[in-house]
């Protein structure tokens, strides 16, 4: 190999950047600690080294539980967590590129599998996706599908655990009042909500949660007893792990909003 | 090597790829006899290699392979890039030519028993639904949508269906990610000379490249080793966009992103940038390929995708090919050429063809 000048970005193969995430979390460090005020339960469980696939509930119309458990995970335990994502974000420009370099990836069975299996790293993803966070407020904490259990095959082919983990508080920091179908279309985007910090704030309510209390917990990390590396596992299985796991973590949710006194103090 | 002496032919000796790779084999002493196929006057002159004058869509080969007892057949030919050539022109240089090359290679009495063709990963496309990186597995997410993506699609499943047809021959297809080197001219290498080079506002994509050198090398590899499959040709690692510019010292000149192309056609038109369909795509989601497959079948890359970006930018800044100055910082970077017609010093001129 012919010798080379040192790079001149720290753009990894994701494109994600540790600059630009170290940028981040400075950024988001007052709304984590003082705005949210991020409680963990359980945290040691997420595995310290090797690749594991967190699950969480997917919720509030713009999600703010990615970055918060991204957050925590990196200052907590200081690993990186890669956070899949639609990849309607790709397609955007400003906003893709620096989702990409805030550690985002398109959520794609191969890109899973490359980032759990071969860089051994962690992925975090909502097994829900969109169908979460597109929920009206009234259906608060209930699980949707967990899509067809493709992170459970996933885990399965890469030999890596699933860590699932109960989020609480992610729903009241933007109720989804409304859709608008229309507008979704229009804009092309999954869908188009109108919350309650719309009514309030008008369009700041886009870029500004309520100050909900969050708090997370880790469940035990779930193994598969399959032979790794296979390119399909028999759906009946896939399916019934991950049903299992959704019940663990509505289980949780339902534990965890019994206890909480608040929804601003937890 | 192991066997007996080979007989090669080379497509497109009047190309860019088939020059090189013809000149590459010259000094291969267990090739017996090497040929390469031109269809235009253009052609260089070789040691080695005999030269055959064809049609350039290769119609009539039957004669050629079967009297020369060629038992090797590499194809390096076809066009990759969409600017100099319509898409008539492409249709018939990739799609047809391969046509009947491979009808040559498999007719009765043809002693053709490994083909090696050079392929583009433009193949897998380009779109924001895309892995990260493509193996050789990986399907495309979309139909392709451009002339040169369509053809080369079409002539990989031609290339399929001479393996199929002819299960006795080994059949290597290379697919070569964007090439950057000393002097291959690109559409590519032309934007990054400038002292600004095209983007696609607020995207920064992850690009992946490959040395000329390495190219070469890989098609030498395969055509030695008799490799049997499809093979990712990339540098290992990718860096985005603006690394890439920055790297060239050349400023990134952001295009709208709705309808870049469209921004794009006044200074297209005057010569000064290419922008072809594919390289809009490119601009937005970029292109990563997995490269262990080649490596794991023996080939050792000189440079890595990184490599290549600095190797290019070093003969762009430093045309005079001195004795190897740093890259100076703070300097003004020495007067870039400006038109297409005068090469700049220490660069010789790829043929117009390629790619």
């Amino acid at each position: 190999m012919i010798a080379e000048s040192p790079r001149l970005s720290d753009v990894d193969e994701w494109g994600r950047s540790e600059r630009i995430r170290a940028l981040a979390r400075r950024v988001y460090a007052p709304v984590y600690s003082h705005w949210f005020r991020v409680e963990w339960e359980g945290l040691d469980k997420i595995p310290t080294a090797g690749g594991a696939l967190l699950v969480g509930n997917h919720a509030g119309a713009i999600p703010s539980d990615a970055p918060v458990i991204m957050h925590g995970v990196e200052t907590e335990l200081g690993r990186r967590v890669y956070g899949l994502a639609d990849y309607f974000f790709r397609g955007l420009p400003v906003v893709g590129t620096l989702w990409s370099r805030a550690g985002g990836v398109p959520a794609r069975p191969d890109n899973a599998y490359r980032l759990l299996h071969e860089h051994q790293e962690l992925a975090l993803v909502f097994p829900e996706g969109e169908k979460g966070p597109s929920k009206p407020y009234a259906k608060r904490y209930q699980l949707q599908r967990f899509g067809r259990g493709g992170f459970v095959e996933i885990a399965m082919t890469a030999g890596v655990p699933v860590v699932p983990i109960a989020v609480v508080g992610s729903e009241e920091t933007m109720p989804l009042l409304w859709q608008i179908p229309q507008l979704a279309r229009v804009l092309r985007i999954p869908y188009f909500p109108v919350t309650a910090n719309m009514v309030l704030m008008g369009p700041l309510g886009l870029a500004v949660p309520f100050p909900a209390k969050f708090r997370l917990r880790v469940l035990d990390p779930v193994t598969f007893d399959v032979e790794p590396g296979r390119e399909r596992y028999p759906k009946s299985e896939v399916l019934e792990e991950s049903e299992r796991i959704r019940a663990s973590m509505q289980h949780a949710l339902d534990d965890m909003l019994r206890r909480r006194r608040s929804v601003w103090f937890g | 090597m192991t066997e007996t002496s080979r007989r090669v032919l080379v497509t497109g000796a009047d190309t860019f790829w088939g020059a090189r790779i013809l000149r590459a084999l010259e000094g291969d002493a267990a090739i017996e006899m090497l040929l390469g196929l031109t269809s235009s006057a253009a052609a260089g002159t070789f040691e080695r290699a005999r030269l055959v004058c064809t049609e350039p869509t290769y119609s009539a080969l039957r004669g050629v392979v079967c009297s020369s007892q060629v038992d090797t057949v590499i194809h390096p030919a076809m066009i990759v890039g969409s600017v100099h050539a319509s898409g008539h022109e492409i249709h018939e240089a990739n799609v047809i030519s391969t046509m009947n090359l491979l009808a040559a290679a498999g007719t009765s009495g043809s002693s053709v028993r490994h083909l090696v063709v050079k392929s583009s990963s433009l193949v897998y496309g380009s779109t924001r639904e895309d892995p990260a990186t493509f193996s050789e597995e990986t399907p495309r997410s979309d139909v392709p949508r451009t002339d040169v993506e369509r053809s080369l699609v079409e002539a990989e499943g031609l290339v399929d269906d001479f393996a199929h047809d002819n299960p006795s021959a080994t059949v290597a297809l290379l697919r070569v990610a964007d090439v950057l080197g000393a002097h291959i001219v690109t559409s590519i290498t032309k934007n990054l000379s400038r002292p600004m080079c095209p983007c696609v506002g607020g995207f920064d994509p992850l690009v992946q490249f490959v040395h000329e050198d390495d190219v070469v090398r890989a098609v030498e590899l395969a055509t030695r080793h008799r490799l049997a499959g499809t093979f990712n040709v990339a540098g290992p690692g990718r860096l985005p966009w603006s690394e890439v510019a920055a790297i060239c010292k050349t400023r990134r000149l952001p295009l709208p992103p709705v309808r870049p192309a469209l921004a794009m056609a006044p200074l297209a038109r005057l010569g000064i940038f290419d922008f072809p369909p594919e390289l809009d795509a490119l601009l937005r989601y970029g292109r990563g390929m997995d490269t262990s497959r080649l490596v794991a079948a023996g080939f050792e890359y000189r440079y890595t995708s990184v490599g290549a970006v600095q190797s290019f930018a070093h003969r762009l800044l430093h045309p005079a090919r001195s004795a190897r100055a740093p890259l100076s910082a703070g300097t003004a970077p020495p007067p870039r050429p400006r038109s297409r017609g005068t090469p700049a010093p220490g660069r010789r001129r790829g043929p117009r063809r390629e790619p």
